[in-house]
C-alpha cells in the first residue's frame, strides 16, 4: 500500500479521537494536529512495524507574527524502511508558547529543540536539557522572531573592550 | 658576497638599532593562523609550494598564541566568537601585528546580520585590511610584505606597552 494512504489511515485507526489535517502538497504529506499529542503520535509513527519512522532529521518553527496561534513546530522526520519523508506540524500560542519535547523519542531532537528554544524561544517540556544552541547564554532575545530587528538590539551582545 | 663582502675589512658595522631589529623583525615574522571560516582555506594555499610564504619568512605558523608577531584573522567573526579572538591575542606577546584577512573580518562583509561583529576593528588594533571574499593567496602575501614594511620601519619607542627601563634594571 502507498505510504501517503497508509500513514494517515494508520494514524485515523490509532487515535480516533485526535483530529489529522492531512495536506499533500508538492508531493510532501504534511499532518497537523493538536500540541498536547505530538508525544504519543511521534512515539506510534516511530514504533509501528509498518511504518517505523526511525530518523528525526529536523525539529524546527515558522513565526507567523500577526496570526493566532503564533508559532508552529515542524517536525521533519524519515523512514528507512519505506524509504519516506513525513512532515508533522503543530500549533503553539504566544501566551502559553510551550510544547511538549519528543526527545524521549528520537534523540537526535534533544539538539534541534534546544536549536528551536534559541531562535524562537519556544519551551520544551520535559527536555533533558534546554539551553541555547547558537547565542551566549545571556542573551535574552530570540532572534529568528520577526519582532526581532536585522542588526540585533544594540548592546544586548557585548565586545571585549579593544 | 652579501652581507660578508662589506665586512670582511673591519670585522664591524656601524648602524641603528631600530634598523637592525627592525629588519631582523621585519623578516621572521611568525603568524598566528587564526582561521575561523573559508579565509582560512587561503591561507593554508599561502603555505603550499605555489604561494609559498617561506620566500617571506613566515612559513612558521604557530599553533600557540605565545610565540607570533602577526595574528591573521581569516574568517567571519562571531559575536561569541569575538571574546576568544581577544583573548589568544592578548596572550601574543609585544611587538604584534594584525591582519583583518577578507571582507567578513574587516567589515561584516555580506552578513549584515545581528550575530556578526561589523569589524574586528571595534575589538582589536587591526594594521592591514585585506579585501576580498576570500582574498586570493598572493593578496595575502602583498598584505604581509605591507606589514614587513610597516614593521621594518616602527621605531622600539613607538611600541606600546613597553617595560619601564627601571623594570628591567632592577631584573
Amino acid at each position: 500500500m502507498n505510504l501517503k494512504e497508509l500513514v494517515p489511515q494508520k494514524l485515523k485507526e490509532k487515535f480516533p479521537d485526535i483530529t489529522f489535517h492531512i495536506s499533500d502538497y508538492k508531493d510532501e504529506l504534511t499532518i497537523k494536529f493538536d500540541k498536547k499529542n505530538v508525544v504519543d503520535v511521534c512515539k506510534y509513527l516511530k514504533e509501528d512495524d509498518d511504518l517505523q519512522f526511525y530518523y528525526c532529521s529536523d525539529v524546527t518553527a515558522v513565526d507567523w507574527a500577526k496570526r493566532k496561534n503564533r508559532f508552529t513546530v515542524v517536525y521533519n522526520i524519515f523512514s528507512l524502511k519505506n524509504n519516506f519523508r513525513l512532515r508533522l506540524k503543530s500549533d503553539v500560542d504566544e501566551g502559553n508558547c510551550a510544547i511538549d519535547s519528543v526527545s524521549s523519542v528520537w534523540g537526535s531532537a534533544n539538539w534541534h529543540e534546544r536549536e528551536t528554544y534559541d531562535m524562537y524561544g519556544i519551551k520544551f517540556n520535559n527536555h533533558p536539557d534546554l539551553r541555547r544552541m547558537y547565542m551566549p547564554e545571556e542573551f535574552e532575545y530570540h532572534p529568528l522572531r520577526k519582532d526581532f530587528p536585522l542588526m540585533g538590539i544594540p548592546g544586548s551582545l557585548p565586545l571585549p573592550k579593544k | 658576497m652579501g652581507l660578508e663582502s662589506y665586512i670582511k675589512e673591519s670585522g664591524f658595522i656601524a648602524t641603528k638599532l631600530d634598523a637592525i631589529i627592525g629588519w631582523a623583525r621585519k623578516n621572521s615574522v611568525w603568524p598566528m593562523p587564526m582561521g575561523i571560516s573559508c579565509c582560512a582555506i587561503e591561507m593554508m594555499a599561502v603555505g603550499d609550494p605555489k604561494y609559498d610564504i617561506a620566500r617571506f619568512g613566515s612559513e612558521v605558523m604557530r599553533f600557540t598564541p605565545r610565540q607570533c608577531d602577526l595574528m591573521i584573522v581569516a574568517g567571519t567573526v562571531t559575536y561569541k566568537m569575538a571574546p576568544v579572538v581577544k583573548k589568544i591575542f592578548d596572550q601574543m606577546p609585544d611587538p604584534k601585528w594584525v591582519i583583518a584577512m577578507g571582507a567578513c573580518t574587516s567589515s561584516g562583509g555580506m552578513y549584515r546580520s545581528y550575530s556578526v561583529v561589523q569589524g574586528i576593528d571595534q575589538f582589536l588594533p587591526v594594521d592591514i585590511y585585506l579585501a576580498g571574499c576570500p582574498p586570493r593567496p598572493d593578496n595575502l602575501l602583498y598584505a604581509l610584505m605591507k606589514i614587513q614594511d610597516k614593521i621594518g620601519k616602527t621605531k622600539a619607542a613607538e611600541f606600546k606597552n613597553l617595560p619601564e627601563l627601571n623594570v628591567i634594571q632592577n631584573n
